[in-house]
């Protein structure tokens, strides 16, 4: 009995204290960010590194879910009459949600793998305490560049993902079911709203950029400094980050989108 | 040199970021439609505004001429004032009249405009003066029962079951007829 409450207030005290410390590896991550603007090369090679080369697969994922979207949704629609209406489900369901969620979970599978494996091995090759030791501060030399580039990769992933969605959806509508073209645009044009729409989509993108990439950082910068260890926190990366980016989904949608 | 073309392929990477935003805003969305083409305001009041929402559009023969920009109540007359704008290059004679429609089925509700045959046009802040209001179901289902009662009442002397079931393909007819 009593070693039972002893593991539970072990547990209940390590939970609080990995709380904490990631608490304060936030703090230090959001005052290190600024600094890296003054190293901006090193911003560009990580946009590179995390934004660039992640086109492939947001591109032919994008592309592949309008296709689908625009085939799945034909079906529903066409009973109603109102297949016209194809590009409208598509783009709101693409710029509302699809396009944010899908592209921070790709970008966590595609890139925060990559940073927490890169990083953690940094750790593991004692690189980051090498950087210490020569007086360089390895969150503001390693880590904020990192950061910036995820902040301002993941938005633009994302718009990247909507418009060749809707592209996607756009092809197999109108040029292979055949819809009407002029309809299948200005019923789009008419309802999706720049401000509300778009505008909150990108803010979407741009809190789930933070987390992914914080989450990432987090997880390579404190790994265990083993083979196993950076294993352990690369698995862990896209499963936090994961759930973190679906539950924050819910709390932002019901924010912005309950009154529309 | 290897660091010049990081920095061009991350420029590109950019670049295509800003052509798919641009693209979303202008065909996506309704960024175009805030396009500073010049408008005149003209009002309309409506018994009945049905399903017509803010940013409607206006239509004459079917092409977009303007957009819905407030409805409110008119709290003299009790109806919906309805205040739209047009654009300045379609000029509709003063004796135009406006008709609350609906796209397709189950479509949106839209303002249609049919030009009248005055001389003089629509100036900014003129008023419409004959409107035609939302087809509302109820209304029309609550008519055709009353039209099925009154054909019933005058064929009532009549044996029972074939007249009360005689008007039944005519009264279907009339709502398909109705929802043309």
């Amino acid at each position: 009995m009593i070693a039972f409450v002893t593991s539970l207030g072990q547990t209940t005290l390590r939970a609080f204290a990995a709380l904490g410390h990631a608490a304060y590896f936030s703090v230090d991550l959001a005052r290190y960010t600024p600094s890296s603007l003054r190293r901006f090369g090193l911003v560009v090679d990580q946009i590179y590194a995390i934004g660039y080369r992640s086109l492939t697969i947001i591109l032919a994922s994008g592309f592949a879910v309008g296709c689908v979207l625009a085939l799945q949704m034909y079906y529903a629609l066409v009973p109603f009459g109102a297949a016209e209406s194809l590009g409208l489900v598509v783009n709101l369901s693409l710029v509302r949600e699809l396009g944010p969620v899908v592209t921070a979970l790709l970008f966590a599978g595609r890139a925060g793998t990559a940073l927490t494996a890169e990083i953690g091995l940094m750790k593991a090759g004692e690189q980051l305490s090498a950087m210490e030791l020569m007086a360089v501060d390895p969150r503001s030399r390693v880590l904020a560049p990192r950061f910036l580039a995820g902040i301002v990769s993941m938005p633009i992933l994302a718009i990247l993902y909507s418009a060749i969605g809707i592209l996607g959806a756009w092809l197999i509508a109108v040029q292979l079911i055949g819809v009407d073209p002029a309809n299948f645009w200005s019923i789009m044009q008419s309802k999706v709203d720049i401000t509300r729409d778009v505008g909150n989509g990108i803010v979407k993108s741009f809190v789930f950029g933070v987390i992914c990439t914080g989450v990432a950082l987090y997880q390579g910068y404190e790994t265990q400094a083993t083979p196993e260890g950076v294993a352990y926190a690369t698995t862990r990366t896209v499963v936090f980050s994961s759930l973190a980016v679906l539950a924050m989904d819910f709390i932002l949608t019901a924010m912005m989108f309950s009154t529309s | 040199m290897a660091k010049k073309s990081t920095e061009t392929l991350v420029g590109v990477f950019v670049l295509l970021g800003i052509i798919a935003l641009a693209f979303l805003a202008l065909k996506a969305a309704n960024l175009a439609s805030f396009s500073a083409a010049k408008t005149y305001t003209v009002r309309a009041r409506f018994d009945n505004i049905g399903g017509l929402k803010k940013n409607a559009p206006v239509r004459s023969a079917g092409v977009s001429v303007g957009q819905v920009t407030s409805i409110t109540l008119d709290k003299n007359t009790y109806q919906g004032l309805v205040i739209m704008k047009i654009n300045e290059g379609v000029q509709f004679p003063v004796d135009s009249s406006a008709k609350i429609l609906t796209a397709g089925l189950l479509g949106d509700q839209y303002v249609g405009i049919e030009p009248g045959s005055d001389d003089k046009n629509l100036a900014n802040g003129d008023v419409i003066k004959q409107t035609q209001s939302a087809v509302v179901l109820e209304n029309l289902i609550g008519q055709l029962i009353f039209n099925k009662a009154a054909d019933a009442g005058t064929a009532a002397p009549a044996p029972a079951p074939g007249p009360s079931l005689a008007p039944a393909p005519a009264a279907s007819a009339a709502v398909s007829e109705s929802k043309k």
